[in-house]
């Protein structure tokens, strides 16, 4: 590694001020033609062009990005990582992007601040003590660790959770992972694009897609804001703006566009060092290590690209914080923003080769993508390199809206990722 | 975050209303006749469009009317409202 980050570099260059660190990525022209062009600079696309070049010696290839790289949802969602998924299609995707979580850190070189704090699923009536219980004995079929708490443990394990009988919806027990938690979302994508520079993958910001050209049923190339670039091979990973990029290819997805917001308070000391998620009354909370509280909200109910969201959408999400945690209820928030996501009828991701040759996409993840970014990069480098899909997402193929073949994680997942 | 003018009761808050996606998709005259492909696109493929996009709302929490409105999901303007039925304005 021509950079190596460890605790030598760090005093090397303490001793120059830490004036002489070198850029982590450069900042190329694009070239006229590539084997693979990925669209979109996020976690997820930056992932898939690391193990492109990592995996599948795939070293002719770049990363679009119309803003700069993490700029969009990996820059702006809650961070949380878990694999507790019901359906084992969704249990094999998302913890194998859990298992590469765990070393990370050490395999990029770069520290993600990877934290297997546990989270913790809270149910909240009989219908969801049910459907919880019924989720921790599937996923420990999987080989995915997931206990039952009762209310007292519950109140153990997160001490400051209200669990009187009383409110108005009361804390009734709920599942735990511990090896899930979150990581630092910046982190994971300047960890890759450092990774994928050094093996020559050219990442080009400020560089919007405007056009996909295809000859017949190839495609040719992309039109960007940076000329014409000629490929045999698209990778889309443009999240909330996958269905405007398949657009310009003819082709219609199954998704739709929303707003979804997350918000975070004024830094306190440590006063949660878990993830606590609640799907029933949308509400879910943890702590960064700067000490802000990270709150995650809904998403609005109608299509929509502004990337801010409806004020009513964190009103009814804050109530149920306060319910839950009324030591919060003086807590002033600092900033709010929304980012917009995908959502698939099943909320589940898809990550498919199309009936256009060349031509694949990577997208629906709706609110929960950024805990599978390496899985999925990993597995849509796979689909890309050898055009055809990896075991672990055959079940996510696009063609599963023709056949029926759903993978329904609305009742599993729900709102709340 | 904005504000709807029902055809029927006038301008409310939208939290009122619950959007019920892309309109005038029309519901297949002989279902039995379909195939597999054309149940896929009626039933989940969407224009999802960034821009001016047609769509069906319902007033939920007041006259529980549907109507058609044209709004620009890129800065949620909205350009007409219209009731069902009605032919679409030209935008």
């Amino acid at each position: 590694m021509k950079n190596k980050y460890s605790i030598f570099s760090l005093i090397k260059n303490a001793f120059s001020q830490h004036e002489n660190w070198k850029q982590a990525w450069g900042n190329p022209e694009p070239k006229k033609e590539y084997e693979a062009v990925i669209v979109g600079g996020g976690g997820h696309g930056l992932a898939t062009a690391y193990y492109l070049a990592k995996k599948h010696n795939m070293k002719n290839i770049a990363v679009l990005e119309k803003g700069w790289i993490g700029g969009g949802n990996t820059g702006r969602n809650t961070t949380i990582i878990r694999s507790n998924y019901l359906w084992d299609a969704s249990a094999g995707l998302y913890d194998h992007a859990l298992k590469i979580w765990e070393n990370l850190s050490q395999e990029l070189n770069y520290n993600i601040m990877f934290s297997q704090r546990g989270v913790m699923n809270l149910a909240h009536n009989l219908q969801d003590v049910r459907d919880l219980k019924r989720r921790t004995h599937a996923n420990r079929l999987n080989g995915i660790d997931a206990v039952w708490l009762d209310t007292k443990q519950v109140k153990e394990f997160c001490p400051i959770i209200n669990i009187s009988q009383d409110i108005r919806y009361p804390v009734l027990g709920g599942t735990l992972q511990r090896r899930a938690g979150t990581a630092r979302h910046d982190a994971v994508a300047w960890g890759y694009a450092r990774g994928a520079d050094e093996m020559g993958v050219d990442i080009i910001q400020n560089c919007e897609v405007k056009g996909i050209k295809r000859n017949g049923d190839q495609v040719e190339g992309l039109d960007t804001t940076k000329g014409f670039i000629k490929t045999k091979k698209i990778g889309v990973v443009a999240a909330g703006h996958s269905s405007v990029i398949a657009n310009m290819a003819g082709l219609k997805l199954p998704l739709e566009s929303k707003p979804l917001q997350a918000l975070v308070s004024e830094p306190v000391k440590p006063i949660i060092d878990t993830v606590v998620m609640s799907n029933a009354v949308h509400a879910y909370v943890s702590q960064s290590d700067k000490g802000e509280l990270v709150i995650g909200a809904g998403t609005d109910a109608y299509i929509s690209y502004t990337q801010r969201g409806s004020h009513d959408v964190i009103e009814g999400t804050l109530k149920a914080i306060l319910e839950l945690y009324p030591i919060f209820s003086r807590m002033k928030m600092l900033r709010q923003w929304g980012g917009i996501v995908d959502i698939c009828p099943d909320a589940s991701p898809i990550i498919s080769k199309t009936n256009i040759k060349g031509l694949y996409f990577n997208c629906g993840w709706g609110t929960g993508g950024f805990k599978a970014t390496p899985g999925s990069g990993d597995l849509f480098a796979h689909t890309i390199a050898n055009d055809e899909p990896h075991k672990l997402n055959a079940a996510f193929n696009l063609n599963r809206f023709v056949s029926g073949d759903l993978v329904d994680e609305h009742g599993a997942a729900a709102v709340a990722h | 975050m904005f504000v709807i003018n029902c055809p029927y009761c006038g301008e409310r808050d939208q939290s009122e209303f619950s959007c019920g996606g892309e309109a005038h998709i029309v519901r297949p005259k002989q279902p039995t006749e379909l195939s597999d492909d054309e149940w896929a696109e009626y039933l989940f493929m969407r224009k999802n469009i960034k821009g001016v996009q047609f769509e069906r709302w319902n007033h939920a929490h007041g006259c529980r009317k549907w109507f058609n409105m044209v709004r620009d999901t890129s800065n949620d303007k909205i350009h007409a409202v219209y009731k069902m039925g009605e032919k679409p304005p030209v935008i």
